[in-house]
């Protein structure tokens, strides 16, 4: 198995040479469909028991060599990083050819995040991240030589070196014996040390996951990139964040911290759930409306994460190993359906020819395929049911419920709180995925471009079908996926842990609720079938095509074909509840009313502009600050040479009286 | 090799004496004496790195001595005196602080450099602690001078007592190859020419050493 990931990151390196030529686009991406494939047989055969072991490579940093190892959580994150990446490398193949820097940094992209999952010391793990986020900063400029794109990846940077530089700052203190993982198993930090590390990974492995807030930049970089990229970032890139907050949380700190390390995750986590499900709904974009989705996400697996310290801070280790299935099974399923959800609206973006729901609309007619594809995977982000995300946010609900069991008081309000909280994030979610579909699939054409696009093909089909394939397996298979998760569970929780499982059904305790999907599955088809039989052979009335209601509209003027567009409603329309009723918790919105004058006939208007709570209260006063600080900077210019000599002599004995009070001490 | 033993006493002596003119040269005023206490600080570091390498057994320090004295202790202090004879007969050149005020600084800071050494080479040998106590010291001084004085000729002084703290620190250690202390000796020689240079153009244009004279002329600035 070793030698298979070996050929794998060896393929990767070759076709990143290949795509930085820019020939052969097509055979670069299929070739990281296959290395993206094997990575996933590792990942499969290491949950299965062939799990490699720490082994040293030839080369590494100058102090040691460096080591990979896959046990069973980085087979699991492999296998969420092959679900995402095979699709979008065909999609990526099935698409028209990228820039030749895409190109090169497409499979070192890929390469980072995998080498970030095997690594088993700390230099190789923030190697790979690092390459993970130069390399998807590289992917989102290259596709934006200038203007807000070039912004939005400068943004991207700053966040990423600021998540680098804490996860170094949290390694270092982690560290101190050795950056090999055994050494820090070995040597768990204490006290402050402790604290200070929770911080760091909070702050580093946080703001790459998109949490608040630290999340400013996920909505707008996710959509910026090539479609295929924003799959890898919303699918895979965020679970790689979640991979290094469980490593280092949970395994590297040891088993012996406090209880409340739980706390600040619970409640950072609860607020970018409520906070990303009410920015999907009010997203004028269809794809920032998928990464605002994703912030949702996230938010549930960092309630779970948290959770998971929480319970076992209180040494209730079964209700640990359940709030981690839950975040377990929930990454392979978000990653699932988000990948399927980014691909479709890549489909759409490509074939309609527009990321504005107010351009698109009535494509369930045109694009039966891909209509199908988002709808399945629309209806298990919506966690309904029998569709994948209903078996993973269901664990994570019953463990939030289970919060009574720890004895302090404060943390029974805060599981209850963030009951609420994440209870309201979900049902925002689904409003946004029905808000998503109705715009886009359902409805009449509200352009040409719309009523005229064509239904995804070949290979890019095959790449849809894939993640929905997956997802419907993931959705019926949920109890032996999560049984195959155990191996995960038992590393980040002692031997003696289990997953939530009882034969086909994830159950709590013998005894306890259960959820059996095939068993809802297998009803609801039955339930369908019967009606459909009923409607189709049973009635007497014959089937007949009636124009759309119109809200009694008058009949549309001959220019416009595809009917009034004002009889069908608009993306602004459909989120203006929310809006005014919640987007104020998210957003600051302005609001501009132009009222036309008095016997004027012209339609008054209204203008809303919304900005992220992020952007007015952390990057503006940090924006402020770097402008006061360049200003200071600059009256440095024109002092007297005194004045400089003077500057660099207090500087020596500022640092000489540290050195004096440091050797006291 | 502690207190009260020959080699110790002897370097113990030269370093205190290296001192004690920085000292000289952070207060004095007259310009002629000023290049005098340079000169018998060149002479003294020249004599401390000879003692040291006779101590030491490495002779590439007579080496080194040699260089010393023969640049600092007579032809630097030859030529500034000969500049000083064309462009300046004489003139006394004022400190920007007052002399008690510089002098309680200097004390202060060899305090400092004492505090920071000692701790710090616990284990060392004596002769090497009190030998790089007395050279941070020296460097300090050297700063401090600098930054006391307004004419181009005092702060080439504060400089090069600066220069001579670091060599005497270098000579100080065992084992420090001859190619670093060469090095060090032509940077510095270096400087003091660009040094001398300078302040000739200075006089000539401005009719002065003071260098706050140059500030109103810089290119650039509101």
């Amino acid at each position: 198995m070793l030698t298979l990931l070996g050929l794998a990151f060896l393929a990767l390196l070759v076709l990143a040479v290949l795509g930085g030529t820019g020939r052969a686009p097509r055979i670069a991406f299929l070739g990281c469909a296959v290395a993206m494939g094997a990575m996933g047989l590792v990942g499969a055969s290491a949950l299965l028991g062939g799990e490699v072991p720490p082994t040293p490579l030839p080369f590494g940093p100058p102090w040691a060599p460096a080591l990979v190892a896959v046990d069973a959580l980085s087979a699991w994150f492999l296998l969420i990083l092959a679900l995402v990446g095979v699709p979008a490398s065909l999609f990526a193949a099935a698409s028209s050819p990228p820039p030749r820097a895409e190109g090169a940094a497409f499979p070192l992209f890929l390469a980072g995040m995998a080498a970030a999952l095997v690594a088993a010391d700390g230099f190789s793990m923030l190697l790979g991240f690092e390459v993970m986020s130069l390399a998807s900063w590289g992917l989102i400029a290259a596709r934006h030589p200038r203007g807000p794109g070039r912004r939005t990846a400068g943004l991207y940077l700053g966040f990423a070196l600021f998540s680098g530089l804490c996860l170094i700052a949290g390694f270092a203190l982690l560290a101190p014996a050795g950056l090999g993982f055994a050494a820090i198993r070995a040597t768990p930090p204490e006290g402050w040390q402790a604290g200070a590390v929770l911080v760091f990974v909070l702050l580093g492995a946080g703001s790459k996951a998109g949490l608040v807030p630290f999340h400013v930049w996920l909505p707008r970089a996710h959509p910026a990139a090539a479609t295929p990229v924003s799959a890898l970032m919303s699918g895979a890139m965020v679970k790689v964040a979640l991979y290094v907050m469980l490593r280092m949380l949970l395994d590297l700190a040891g088993p012996a911290q406090p209880l409340w390390w739980g706390l600040p995750l619970v409640a950072v986590g609860g607020a970018t759930a409520l906070l990303g499900a009410l920015r999907a709904n009010l997203e004028q974009d269809i794809k920032a409306a998928l990464a605002c989705s994703t912030l949702e996400n996230m938010g549930l697996m960092a309630v779970g994460l948290g959770l998971a310290l929480l319970f076992r801070g209180a040494d209730l280790r079964p209700l640990a190993a359940l709030a981690l299935a839950a975040v377990l099974l929930h990454a392979l399923n978000h990653a699932g359906f988000k990948a399927l959800l980014f691909l479709c609206a890549g489909a759409v973006v490509g074939l309609a020819g527009s990321r504005d729901p107010d351009r698109l609309g009535g494509l369930i007619h045109r694009m039966p395929w891909v209509a199908g594809c988002a709808m399945f995977g629309a209806a298990s982000a919506a966690a309904l049911p029998p569709f994948s995300g209903f078996a993973s946010e269901w664990l994570l609900l019953q463990s939030l419920i289970q919060g009574f069991r720890v004895a302090e008081m404060s943390v029974q309000l805060v599981a209850a709180a963030a009951l609420a909280v994440t209870g309201m994030a979900v049902g925002l979610a689904a409003a946004a995925m029905v808000r998503f579909v109705g715009l886009v699939f359902l409805g009449r054409p509200r352009t040409p471009m719309a009523a005229g696009a064509q239904d995804a093909t070949g290979l890019m089909r095959a790449s849809l079908l894939i993640p929905a394939v997956a997802s419907a397996l993931l959705a019926v298979l949920a109890a032996p996926m999560l049984s195959l998760a155990g191996g995960a569970i038992q590393v980040l929780l002692g031997p003696n842990a289990r997953p939530a499982v009882a034969g086909f059904d994830l159950a709590l305790g013998e005894l306890g609720t259960r959820y059996a999907p095939w068993a809802v599955a297998g009803l609801l088809a039955l339930a369908v079938t019967i009606l459909v039989f009923a409607v189709r052979r049973r009635s007497k009335l014959e089937a007949v095509h009636a124009p759309a209601w119109d809200c009694g509209f008058m009949a549309p003027p001959p220019h416009l074909p595809f009917g009034d567009p004002l009889s069908q409603v608009s993306a602004a329309g459909l989120g203006q509840p929310i809006r005014r009723s919640l987007g104020g918790v998210a957003l600051v919105i302005h609001e501009r009313h132009g009222a036309a004058a008095p016997g004027s006939a012209q339609p008054a208007t209204l203008r809303v502009t919304a900005e992220d709570r992020g952007v007015a209260q952390l990057l503006r006063p940090l924006a402020r600050a770097r402008r006061r600080l360049s200003r200071e900077a600059e009256g440095l210019r024109n002092l007297t040479l005194r004045a400089y000599l003077g500057i660099a002599f207090g500087t020596l004995l500022g640092l000489l009286s540290l050195v004096a009070w440091l050797e006291r001490g | 090799m502690t207190f009260g033993q020959l080699p110790y006493d002897m370097a113990h002596v030269l370093g205190g004496g290296m001192l004690l003119v920085s000292f000289v040269l952070l207060y004095q005023r007259r310009t002629a004496a000023l290049v005098n206490a340079l000169a018998l600080q060149g002479t003294l570091l020249a004599a401390a790195a000879v003692w040291q390498g006779y101590v030491q057994g490495a002779p590439q320090l007579y080496v080194t001595g040699m260089i010393a004295l023969a640049a600092k202790g007579i032809a630097i202090p030859v030529f500034l005196h000969r500049l000083m004879r064309r462009r300046m007969p004489d003139r006394a050149i004022e400190p920007a602080r007052g002399i008690g005020l510089s002098m309680l600084g200097g004390v202060m800071l060899v305090a400092l450099a004492i505090l920071v050494v000692l701790p710090v080479t616990t284990g060392a040998q004596a002769l090497a602690r009190e030998n790089l106590a007395i050279a941070l010291s020296i460097v300090l001084l050297g700063m401090l001078t600098m930054l006391t004085r307004r004419s181009a000729l005092g702060q080439v002084a504060g400089l090069m007592t600066l220069e001579n703290g670091l060599v005497l620190a270098a000579v100080g250690v065992t084992g420090m190859p001859l190619v670093i202390e060469l090095s060090t000796a032509g940077l510095v020689l270096v400087i003091i020419v660009i040094a001398g240079f300078f302040a000739r153009l200075l006089q000539e244009r401005f009719d002065s050493l003071d260098t706050d004279m140059l500030h109103p002329h810089r290119g650039e600035g509101p």
